[in-house]
């Protein structure tokens, strides 16, 4: 209904604007009417020219007023992380000064020089110095951060197999997420699609006469120890889905037929990072909001109302009808939670029905 | 290698008095009532797309309440007003589809290269009239195909307009992946013949039937933009058409080239040994060049439009030129930077940064030349220079946030976020789309012997600045809190629940912005038929198109064929009395030519 009121307030305030053209049309009855730009609309859209310029610096203010909480910029929760959020500061301050100055030059320009008749405007076609200055300062700029991207890309993607990381399957299917742990020896059992039998409960298609399998343990949730580096291993039984873990600076599609792979090493705990001072104003204000909307969240019944902050597995590759509802719940804990978490676990093997 | 086409081209038009309605206004093999049916087929299309993106914005504002317009547009799809999830992603799918190729492709580069590159080049028509009618009605039968397919039972295309198997390769993935999308790929097989049909033809008329002294370096900015253009779709298409014939026959003839190990419903598919992998190495072969496609003939619009509306030169013609062609050789070497986190090998998302980033360097040269052009000029606000540096400002903010995300590290972040939406929505999109309102501002009287009324015109620009930064500036802050694209509501996640309230003022620009195209439609249509009469060079312009009769004749010109004496941006030259000297003037004694 709030939809449908805004429509026909905006198409009253285009029929008003329509009108008012129609008016000024009028108007100008006798003045020159070959609808080419006279000196006053030279000057009056150069005006709005400038006008437009504060509009832009005041919406990019705005946006940084109300928007200005970036998850993606601080706060990172891996060891990766603080590296790439200095990258990210980097180029979104080049950004910023770059794009301050250049829309300045462009609508200062249209403001100024704006056409009067009778004056001649310069005729300048070439200037080598200036172009090679612009060529250049860019290149110099991108050779920096392309080189500092580059390292940065490499330290990530290069998984360190000497380190033991903690071997974990990632495993989407429409629409939902498992994680395998690959149990005491470390090493994930063989597995494909094809081998999949529900009667037996081996959803993910594991084969059972693999001795690595036997000890492998498939959750519903995504529980990681503090400060051990993690090395998933990515399957998909369907479609593309792509496990995306904002907080921890990941993500990796998971792609049918093949085995994807993306290691990181969280260095936060949930716990810890729901005491951080910028993690409990965001949650404060999500919970002002949700308090507002109490009777809608409430009559749907499917959430609390009051939010807790928990880091997320989303999937972020288009994947049908119910993509925007593919969520696992990952939580960092320190290794002896971990430990007690893993035991309770069934094994491959103990989860097996048997007919 | 100016040709001597004038003669035989001549023989070719020179019975043309026995015109029937049908062959002036349908089967027309004209290349000014060509352009104009790419531009009147382009803005149904438009219309259509745009009215799409204003639903599924309405959804992600306020999502999943009841609203009349769903219930009136979407028919079953939106029961009792609610839109269903699955319409929701065709909504998007077909926005993204229709709005790429059939307004930004077809309607932008179909209309202004046709009307364009025989005019500006002294030609009388295209080297084939034959094809590039062939060509029109390709792109009408395409166009007539993709909306037929909203109409199928199990629903149009959904899996977005990437259509990345498997979930467009399996019905029972998704409903969108049956009819509705075996019809999407035979309209974008047709699409793509209709698109390499022209290709053809703009790139021979350019290389052969230029007028006497019309060398590459006197062509106006915009042809060579057109010709570039015609080169990579024509090196691009190809590859998209193989990967869409692939696909068909793993959808229908049960080969595996795209897919392999999937279980899905509860039974084992027999595809074996294929990859989705190969299918976005071959859709984004294309679609990275898609996107200067869709940008180049911008550019090129607007370097004519704002040298003549400064009465300036264009600043660096060569500059121009050659940051033109390396961004077409760059485009087509730089596809995988879509592709980072696709699961293909890391050192591939290196070399694809370092290509990546290069690209904003010709790119940062033809900004400034932009903006050293209206420096010192004699501007003339007219709605086709508004829409013009519209279009730098818009190029600049988006183009920078490439920066961004070319970057394989910070991609990672970033992917698929509605950080990308914003990006790619500013930088061609809008761009695009800024481009083509000006080429249609500046060239309406060309078109039709009428001009478009300005004051709808300033109202039409300015409204559409302001909702184009409201809706895509803000946007960018979205993707930065993690906010995934292509989700049919965000209340699943608590998290990005402090996302919402800008959700809601971004549908609203977007409402106002989408509205306030009416005004354009209206001055539009109003003006093909009541318009002000126009005179014939009503922007003091020196291109060719002006020397040409208002009165449109086949042939273009009565008589012979201006020949062309200069480049086309002699603005403002001193030792002329009048601020612009046409390119059919000859050079007085003792001129001096600008040498390029």
């Amino acid at each position: 209904m709030t939809a449908f009121l805004t429509i026909i307030i905006v198409i009253f305030i285009a029929v008003a604007i329509w009108q008012m053209v129609k008016i000024f049309d009028l108007a100008q009855v006798g003045a020159s009417n070959d609808q080419i730009a006279t000196d006053k609309d030279n000057k009056i859209n150069g005006y709005l020219m400038m006008g437009f310029l504060v509009f832009i610096y005041a919406i990019t203010i705005a946006s940084f007023w109300y928007l200005g909480d970036l998850p993606l910029m601080s706060n990172s929760a891996s060891e990766h992380g603080p590296q790439l959020d200095n990258l990210m500061i980097i180029s979104m301050v080049i950004i910023f000064i770059v794009q301050t100055f250049t829309q300045f030059l462009l609508h200062y320009f249209a403001y100024k020089y704006k056409g009067e008749k009778g004056r001649k405007a310069l005729f300048y076609a070439d200037n080598n110095t200036l172009e090679a200055i612009w060529t250049f300062i860019p290149v110099i700029v991108l050779a920096g951060l392309i080189i500092y991207g580059l390292f940065t890309w490499t330290s990530i993607m290069n998984i360190d197999e000497s380190e033991d990381p903690l071997v974990v399957e990632l495993y989407a299917q429409q629409f939902n997420w498992k994680a395998r742990y690959a149990g005491d020896d470390n090493v994930l059992g063989m597995a494909n699609v094809r081998l999949i039998d529900n009667d037996r409960a081996n959803i993910l298609g594991l084969d059972e006469s693999d001795p690595n399998a036997q000890d492998d343990v498939i959750t519903t949730e995504l529980h990681l120890p503090v400060g051990r580096p993690v090395l998933f291993k990515m399957r998909s039984q369907d479609v593309l889905h792509s496990a995306y873990m904002p907080h921890f600076r990941a993500q990796m599609n998971c792609v049918p037929g093949m085995i994807t792979q993306f290691g990181f090493t969280p260095t936060v705990t949930t716990a810890d990072m729901r005491k951080n001072p910028d993690i409990i104003e965001k949650v404060e204000n999500i919970n002002a909001i949700r308090t507002k909307n109490r009777k809608e969240i409430e009559a749907k019944g499917t959430q609390e109302v009051i939010y807790e902050f928990d880091y997320l597995l989303l999937c972020n590759k288009i994947c049908g009808k119910s993509h925007y509802n593919m969520q696992m719940k990952i939580i960092v804990e320190t290794q002896e939670e971990y430990d007690a978490w893993i035991k309770e676990q069934k094994t491959f093997k103990n989860s097996l029905t048997n007919n | 290698m100016s040709a001597h086409a004038d003669t035989h081209a001549h023989d070719d038009h020179g019975h043309h008095h026995k015109e029937t309605f049908v062959t002036k206004y349908i089967f027309s093999q004209d290349h000014k009532m060509i352009a104009k049916q790419y531009l009147i087929t382009g803005t149904i299309m438009g219309v259509i797309g745009v009215l799409m993106s204003i639903m599924f914005r309405m959804q992600i504002a306020w999502p999943e309440e009841p609203n009349v317009l769903f219930e009136a547009l979407l028919g079953k799809w939106a029961p009792e007003g609610v839109m269903d999830a699955d319409i929701y992603l065709a909504l998007v799918t077909i926005h993204g589809t229709i709005m790429v190729f059939f307004v930004l492709t077809a309607g932008l580069s179909g209309t202004f290269s046709n009307l364009l590159i025989p005019l500006q080049i002294g030609a009388r028509d295209m080297a084939s009239g034959f094809l590039n009618m062939v060509s029109y009605w390709l792109f009408f039968l395409s166009s007539v195909v993709m909306i037929i397919s909203l109409f199928v039972e199990a629903g149009p295309a959904a899996a977005g307009w990437t259509i990345y198997p498997p979930l467009s390769a399996l019905p029972m993935a998704q409903g969108g992946s049956g009819m509705g999308m075996t019809l999407w790929l035979v309209s974008m097989a047709i699409f793509i013949a209709s698109s390499l049909l022209g290709s053809l033809n703009y790139i021979v008329t350019v290389i052969n039937l230029r007028t006497k002294g019309m060398s590459m370096t006197r062509l106006p900015l915009t042809i060579w933009a057109f010709f570039v253009t015609a080169i990579i779709g024509v090196v691009s298409f190809p590859v998209l058409l193989s990967a869409a014939l692939l696909l068909i026959m793993d959808r229908s003839f049960g080969t595996s080239f795209f897919l392999s190990d999937i279980f899905i419903q509860g039974e084992v598919l027999h595809y074996q040994g294929g990859s989705p992998v190969l299918f976005e190495h071959l859709f984004w072969f294309l679609g990275h060049p898609e996107v200067y496609i869709v940008l180049l003939p911008a550019l090129g619009i607007t370097s004519e439009i704002i040298a003549t509306n400064s009465r300036k030169p264009i600043f660096g013609y060569r500059a121009m030129v050659m940051s033109i062609l390396a961004i077409a050789f760059l485009s087509t070497i730089v596809w995988g930077h879509h592709m980072f986190i696709s699961g293909m090998n890391p050192f591939l998302g290196s070399v694809f940064t370092f290509t990546t980033l290069l690209i904003a360097i010709p790119s940062a040269v033809k900004a400034f030349n932009y903006i050293t052009t209206l420096w010192k000029g004699n501007l003339q606000m007219n709605p086709a220079m508004l829409f013009s540096i519209g279009l730098v400002s818009t190029f600049i903010t988006g183009g920078l946030t490439g920066i961004i995300l070319g970057d394989s590290a910070l991609d990672i972040n970033v992917h698929d976020t509605y950080f990308v939406v914003a990006h790619f929505h500013l930088v061609m999109g809008i761009s695009a789309l800024y481009g083509m309102f000006a080429g249609i501002y500046h060239w309406f009287p060309k078109m039709f012997g009428r001009m478009l009324n300005k004051n709808l015109g300033y109202l039409h620009f300015w409204v559409t600045a302001i909702c184009a930064y409201g809706v895509f500036f803000p946007m960018h802050f979205i993707g930065m809190a993690g906010l995934p694209r292509r989700y049919y509501t965000n209340s699943n996640f608590p998290l990005f629940d402090d996302t919402a309230n800008a959700n809601v003022v971004i549908t609203i620009f977007a409402i106002v912005g989408g509205i306030f195209q009416l005004v354009f439609l209206w001055n539009f249509f109003y003006s093909i038929f009541y318009g002000k009469k126009t005179v014939q060079n009503p922007w003091r312009s020196n291109t060719l198109e002006w020397t040409a009769p208002i009165e449109h004749m086949h042939g273009n010109w009565p008589g012979e064929i201006p020949h062309v004496h200069r480049w086309a941006y002699d603005y403002s030259k001193p030792g002329h009395d009048e601020d612009f000297v046409p390119q059919n003037v000859p050079l007085y004694d003792g001129e001096e030519e600008l040498q390029h």
